[in-house]
């Protein structure tokens, strides 16, 4: 997984609530084998005018010039500013795989799903909570300056650029470490092993019908 | 000791260490499979050159992508006409040959959706965790089971290590009271609870679904409301151990036997709240107030009862919820203050893993029975839930009831629920559906959902409009 320490980068504003997962990325892409290549069908559904196919080739399909992330220079954004419940619905991880692979590092909102929520941190990305108002605030400048910057901090855990001043989020700590270290978490995990070994032997002797088969 | 919750039981049972950072290891009883969040987590295994944990814990049948058509299903996997649902189908058949995983393949009678499988088998026991990479992992709750959703980071994850790491959510109580009137069912319940608590009001939170409600419910009615749990926000939502969970677990292929069943009884017994146990939050609704629910809108908070008038946008003083309403509206192709009943549809799907066991199909088909669909419908599909459910319909005489009617009897899966194999809608087709998302193009480009219970949609089916299954005759 690629750490994440800092990023500088475009801040496009999705003014949506309730953003679900099959809204970053349409069904008919989950058929994919792979964990790359979804960033061309993000938001398929809002992104084009017509039905995506995944073998379909995306830069002949009309685009609809409504859409933030088809408007320049948000096609180039690196942070998604949206509303609240962001990624809720289905667990699929595609989501943040089509995020990353369209280039997007960072979603600011006021809430997301949990599902989600844990998902980007397994994929290098860095989904940050802020209040209401926080969110209302950065809306209104990213309306105000289309195009804006922000940079954002993960070791500081400061959200620096905005006329409103810097901004500081929390982050669990594991979940900081990983993300800063770009740790991969299975490997972490197996290095508990002796613990599992452990809690299994104790657990069988308790719930034997759990091992059973 | 301190009281504790269901949810603070089953996470304590499975607590293998707690970081100093507050992180928990948690062990995972029970690994359900399907075919489209599996297959990048199997070839993560592969370029670690790591070995499952524990094969006995993982079991896997593919769902989301199988063709439903008696036509396609008969020839096997060679007969899915997609060729990249077909690739997904082969690819869990390979990666589970080649794990040593126990698949249930696409013409295995046990074979279906994943949520119905699992109980279905005794694969899911109460006192287990259970995880799925599938957010309605939830459903297996309903046996006192703590059961969720994970992405495909988390199935590798826990194939490699049988645990997640894991941060404990916060409790809830959603109390049902009293007595459901005649034609309410789980689904209304579940409905009008996602209504009063908003899509996101149980995020963070795990559910516990209590009271008299729950306790007269039917194991098939639980695991349709725990279900929809995620639908409300929540990752895990469950109901304690009663005699009706036990009764149904006995005797199924995967449950304990003998010596251990008399002991794994005694262990469940202990499998819910403690009387003074406090939640973090308290809902409190009356059985007798829910009357049959509709969805009108693009998620499945936008609820109301069957009588009621779709919402009008310029009543709502909040900007946002009333730009919310606007789009969904216009999306939805309905006008404000329109009745509910005057919603006229395109087809009816009954099915999914939150309705598709055999009390859903015997309510539907209880509406049905000598009756005819209208007309002016174009398809009414019934898909039961696994390959059993089907065989005990049939045995029961369901799927002539269905066919009689003009409805199509199909092969289970996850159909037309999400729409990753060929049964889905048309652009600005209405459908009334038995499954448990309503978002913008969930079950085909530009379709129009409408959740309801598998008797609303019976009845629906038969009106060509949505009508009050408690006034239908």
């Amino acid at each position: 997984m690629q750490a994440f320490k800092q990023l500088t980068g475009v801040v496009a504003p999705l003014d949506r609530v309730n953003v679900d997962t099959d809204m970053i990325i349409p069904k008919q892409f989950l058929k994919s084998i792979k964990r790359s290549g979804f960033g061309p069908n993000l938001f398929d559904e809002l992104r084009y005018l017509d039905e995506g196919q995944p073998d379909a080739d995306n830069s002949q399909r009309p685009l609809n010039p409504d859409f933030i992330l088809n408007q320049e220079p948000y096609t180039e954004a690196s942070i998604l500013l949206a509303r609240e419940n962001f990624g809720c619905g289905s667990s699929r991880e595609h989501a943040p795989w089509a995020l990353l692979d369209f280039g997007i590092r960072c979603v600011i909102a006021p809430s997301f799903a949990d599902i989600f929520y844990n998902n980007c941190f397994k994929n290098g990305i860095l989904p940050i909570a802020l209040l209401d108002d926080q969110v209302n605030a950065l809306f209104n400048e990213a309306f105000a300056k289309p195009g804006f910057n922000l940079t954002i901090d993960l070791h500081a855990g400061l959200i620096k650029g905005s006329q409103e001043g810097d901004i500081a989020f929390n982050i669990d700590t594991f979940r900081r470490h990983c993300l800063l270290n770009g740790l991969d978490d299975i490997g972490l995990t197996l290095e508990q092993s002796d613990f599992i070994k452990r809690y299994e032997a104790k657990r069988k002797e308790q719930a034997p019908w759990l091992f059973a088969k | 000791m301190a009281a504790k919750t269901l949810y603070d039981k089953l996470w304590d049972a499975h607590l293998v260490r707690q970081q100093e950072d507050g992180s928990c290891l948690i062990y995972i009883d029970r690994h359900l499979l399907h075919e489209v969040t599996s297959p990048q987590a199997f070839e993560g295994l592969r370029i670690a050159g790591r070995q499952p944990w524990r094969l006995d814990t993982n079991l896997a049948t593919p769902d989301h992508n199988v063709p439903t058509t008696t036509q396609e299903r008969s020839v096997g996997v060679n007969g899915i006409a997609d060729p990249v649902s077909k690739i997904q189908v082969v690819t869990l058949g390979e990666n589970c040959d080649h794990f040593g995983i126990t698949e249930f393949k696409m013409q295995d009678k046990r074979q279906g959706i994943v949520h119905v499988v699992g109980p279905e088998q005794g694969a899911t026991l109460p006192g287990m965790t259970v995880v799925c990479g599938d957010s309605h992992t939830a459903t297996h709750g309903a046996l006192g089971a703590l059961a969720h959703g994970i992405g495909t980071s988390e199935v590798e994850h826990v194939l490699a290590t049988q645990c997640l790491i894991q941060k404990k959510s916060k409790n809830m109580l959603v109390k049902v009271t009293g007595e459901l009137g005649k034609g309410v069912t789980a689904k209304d319940v579940v409905l009008a609870i996602i209504g009063e608590i908003g899509t996101a009001g149980g995020t963070g939170y795990a559910i516990e679904f209590a009271g008299q409600v729950f306790a007269d419910m039917s194991m098939e009615g639980r695991m349709t409301v725990c279900n929809m749990a995620i639908e409300a926000g929540a990752r895990v939502g469950m109901v304690a151990v009663d005699q009706t969970t036990i009764d149904y677990v006995k005797g199924r292929p995967y449950a304990p036997q003998g010596e251990q069943w008399e002991m794994a009884v005694e262990a469940w017994q202990d499998l819910h709240s403690d009387a003074d146990a406090e939640f973090d939050h308290v809902v409190v609704m009356d059985g007798k107030d829910i009357a049959p629910q509709v969805t009108w809108g693009t998620s499945p908070e936008m609820v109301l009862p069957v009588s009621a008038l779709v919402p009008n946008p310029a009543k709502e003083k909040d900007e946002v919820k009333a730009n919310g309403i606007d789009r969904a509206l216009q999306y939805m192709g309905l006008q404000a203050e329109q009745a509910i009943t005057d919603i006229q549809l395109d087809r009816v799907f009954i099915g999914s893993c939150t309705n598709s066991r055999i009390e859903d199909l015997r309510a539907a088909a209880a509406i049905v029975a000598g009756r005819s669909v209208a007309p002016s419908l174009k398809q009414a599909l019934v898909v039961p839930g696994s390959g059993l459910v089907k065989q005990q319909a049939e045995a029961e005489g369901l799927d002539k009831v269905f066919v009689a009617a003009g409805m199509e009897w199909r092969e289970p899966g996850c159909s037309m629920c999400l729409a990753m194999n060929a049964d889905k809608l048309g652009t600005g087709e209405h459908c009334a559906s038995t499954s448990n998302r309503n978002f913008e193009g969930r079950q085909g480009f530009g379709g129009r959902t409408h959740l309801v219970s598998p008797a609303m949609a019976a009845a629906a089916a038969i009106a060509g409009r949505f009508v009050d299954v408690r006034e239908f005759s």
